[in-house]
């Protein structure tokens, strides 16, 4: 404040994606304690609108769940996206006296399809033999509002099942078969919550935060995994990153890995114009990704596995300000 | 009218202040259109894409919305939009003129004001609230009681058939009539408050029964003003976006059933636009300008009934 006031302050201004916003937060008001020359705005007005205004560049970064697609790519040469957490979809359900469920790719892709309507089904009971499945309708609830949260679950079973990816594909907002539409986490587990035989998918973060009874699911490895702050750790492990990171990380190999997991995104050019913004900016994501991982597990995100944070090393090492490498030595 | 006309005065010649104020009125007037139409055409630019992409028509009638394959067609969410409204004036037009004929026509002065204030009150409620007090409160009662009890006495007609879900159309025209009975009835009582107590005295002289000069005195003169409350209520429940998407369920699917989840042209637009991109985009502000134009041609259609409702009123 003081520094506002001073005039000192080096003003950085971001915006994007809705899921990772309570950490962001935190990390920006730790570092400007750190830091109190830089100052952090962040805007939590959605990934499509940070895309849209880095790529115009009225921003100095931009945020992101789902990578940019290579057309959105193309409108923004010089774009670099820099994973700084990771978060996972878990599913939810609402079946009176059972409290631990199993699915497997088929039949949760099943389910979503419209193709297995029962709780009692066959497929279902085979997978679970100590649950009492009910003869009772399965109904299914999904996001309404277009969301990263959508676009990682829907990444996944169009990976699981063939006839996902021939049918609704994967997108922020895809065209349901079946199932009613609820905004928000919130209202996915409302409609949860209220219809007995309801299943939906949410954000972990959400899940743990209000205590929802989860699923475990097979992963591509064959076994049961339980979503948890590791199991999502393990799942970037298991994939070989690109240098652009622009990488799905869904049904990921390992025995431990969560196969519903993906990375939320910093989007920053590699080379910033702005001498002062951009070298605070630089350290700000040297320190997000060594320092402010250490807060990731209280705010129910995973932090990124230690190879992932050598790669971002020499990825920040590489990007410059003004033509010039910021961290090349020092650090 | 005419008779109460201040005759004519010679005007003197304006000076600046009073056509600097002329001016500004003018211009804030002007002002009206001005931004109406530069939303029209800001609409149709974005829209562009999209439309052309689909053909016009195709895009009015399709019923596919499918953002992946960037396939989109409106009628799903024209559909949703147009039997919700409806839904909701069939429920509170009745309950308001009601109420508001008891309270003008009626009731005592001291009931009048103790009934008014919870209804003004009723009005300044946040439509979250409305949203949230359908899913939590609203949508259970439909789906134990109301809707299993409308299917085994009407399960008849196709409006009342299929699974009670609790969430659906009939779930959004009930919240859209709580949330537009303020409206409605707020100006039908300014309206009835403004026809002369010498024209029901009249009626009322010659032997008419309370009902009948209602019926044949007050209703006749407020016919009007009535008909333009009741636009004022629809023009509300057709951009209502955070209530109905709390209860509609949001899908984009046609039925005929008033228990199947169904989506309106606001929520759609509320629900998809953070996160769209290019066509997906598009689509969605040619889904403004329809609920655009659906306004637009309904104020056009009261206007019409206005007009003609002033043509005939009290022989």
């Amino acid at each position: 404040m003081l520094n506002l006031l001073l005039g000192a302050a080096i003003l950085i201004n971001g915006a994007g994606a809705t899921f990772p916003f309570p950490i962001y937060s935190k990390w920006f008001s730790d570092y400007n304690k750190a830091h109190p020359e830089v100052q952090i705005n962040y805007q939590s007005i959605g990934s499509g609108g940070g895309i849209k205004q880095i790529t115009e560049r009225t921003l100095d970064f931009g945020a992101s769940d789902a990578p940019m697609n290579d057309e959105e790519m193309a409108k923004a040469p010089g774009i670099q996206h820099i994973p700084t957490v990771m978060g996972a979809d878990v599913i939810i359900f609402n079946l009176p006296g059972v409290t631990e469920l199993r699915l497997t790719p088929e039949t949760l892709a099943g389910i979503f399809l419209g193709k297995i309507v029962k709780w009692n089904d066959p497929a279902l009971t085979a997978d679970n033999p100590k649950a009492r499945l009910p003869d009772m309708p399965i109904a299914v609830a999904h996001r309404s509002d277009g969301s990263g949260t959508t676009y990682v679950f829907t990444d996944y079973l169009s990976k699981a099942s063939p006839a996902w990816k021939a049918g609704p594909g994967t997108g922020k907002s895809v065209s349901w078969p079946t199932g009613l539409g609820g905004k928000g986490n919130e209202g996915v587990t409302g409609l949860v919550k209220q219809n007995e035989g309801g299943i939906g998918y949410v954000e972990l973060a959400y899940a743990n935060q209000n205590k929802l009874t989860v699923a475990e699911l097979k992963n591509k490895d064959g076994q049961w995994v339980k979503p948890t702050l590791e199991s999502i750790s393990a799942a970037a492990a298991g994939v070989e990153l690109p240098e652009d990171y622009r990488v799905s990380i869904t049904d990921a190999k390992g025995a431990a890995a969560w196969p519903i997991a993906a990375f939320t995104y910093l989007l920053v050019y590699r080379d910033q114009a702005d001498q002062e913004k951009g070298d605070a900016l630089l350290h700000f994501l040297w320190w997000a990704a060594h320092e402010g991982q250490k807060t990731a597990s209280a705010l129910d995100y995973a932090p990124l596995p230690q190879p992932v944070v050598r790669k971002i090393e020499q990825t920040l090492r590489r990007m410059t300000v003004a033509g010039k490498a910021v961290l090349a030595s020092g650090k | 009218m005419a008779g109460t006309a201040p005759p004519p005065v010679a005007r003197p010649r304006a000076n600046l202040p009073d056509r600097a104020f002329g001016a500004t009125l003018t211009a804030l007037g002007g002002g009206v259109f001005v931004v109406a139409g530069v939303i029209v055409l800001e609409l149709s630019k974005v829209s562009g894409s999209s439309v052309t992409k689909m053909g016009l028509w195709h895009f009015i009638t399709g019923s596919e919305w499918d953002p992946v394959r960037d396939l989109y067609g409106a009628l799903p969410f024209i559909y949703g939009t147009l039997v919700t409204s409806g839904l909701s004036l069939l429920l509170a037009v009745p309950a308001s003129l009601g109420l508001a004929l008891f309270l003008t026509q009626m009731a005592p002065a001291r009931l009048r004001s103790l009934i008014s204030f919870p209804i003004g009150l009723l009005a300044g409620i946040p439509s979250v609230v409305f949203g949230l007090w359908g899913l939590f409160v609203l949508a259970p009662i439909l789906r134990h009681d109301v809707e299993p009890w409308l299917s085994r006495t009407l399960g008849f007609l196709p409006f009342f058939r299929g699974p009670p879900i609790g969430l659906g159309y009939l779930a959004a025209g009930v919240i859209l009539a709580i949330m537009i009975l303020p409206t409605i009835t707020t100006i039908a009582i300014e309206v009835l408050e403004t026809v002369p107590g010498p024209l029901r005295e009249a009626a009322l002289a010659l032997g008419a029964t309370r009902w009948e000069t209602i019926r044949i005195s007050v209703l006749p003169h407020a016919r009007a003003g009535i008909v333009g409350a009741v636009i004022l209520g629809l023009g509300r429940a057709l951009g209502e976006t955070m209530a109905v998407t709390m209860v509609i369920g949001n899908s984009p699917t046609i039925s005929a059933s008033l228990f199947a989840p169904g989506y309106s042209l606001p929520a759609v637009i509320a629900n998809e636009f953070a996160e769209a991109g290019g066509m997906q985009t598009s689509a969605l502000a040619a889904l403004g300008l329809i609920l655009f134009g659906v306004t637009l041609l309904l104020n056009v259609v009261a206007r019409i009934l206005v007009r003609m409702s002033r043509k005939g009123p009290s022989r």
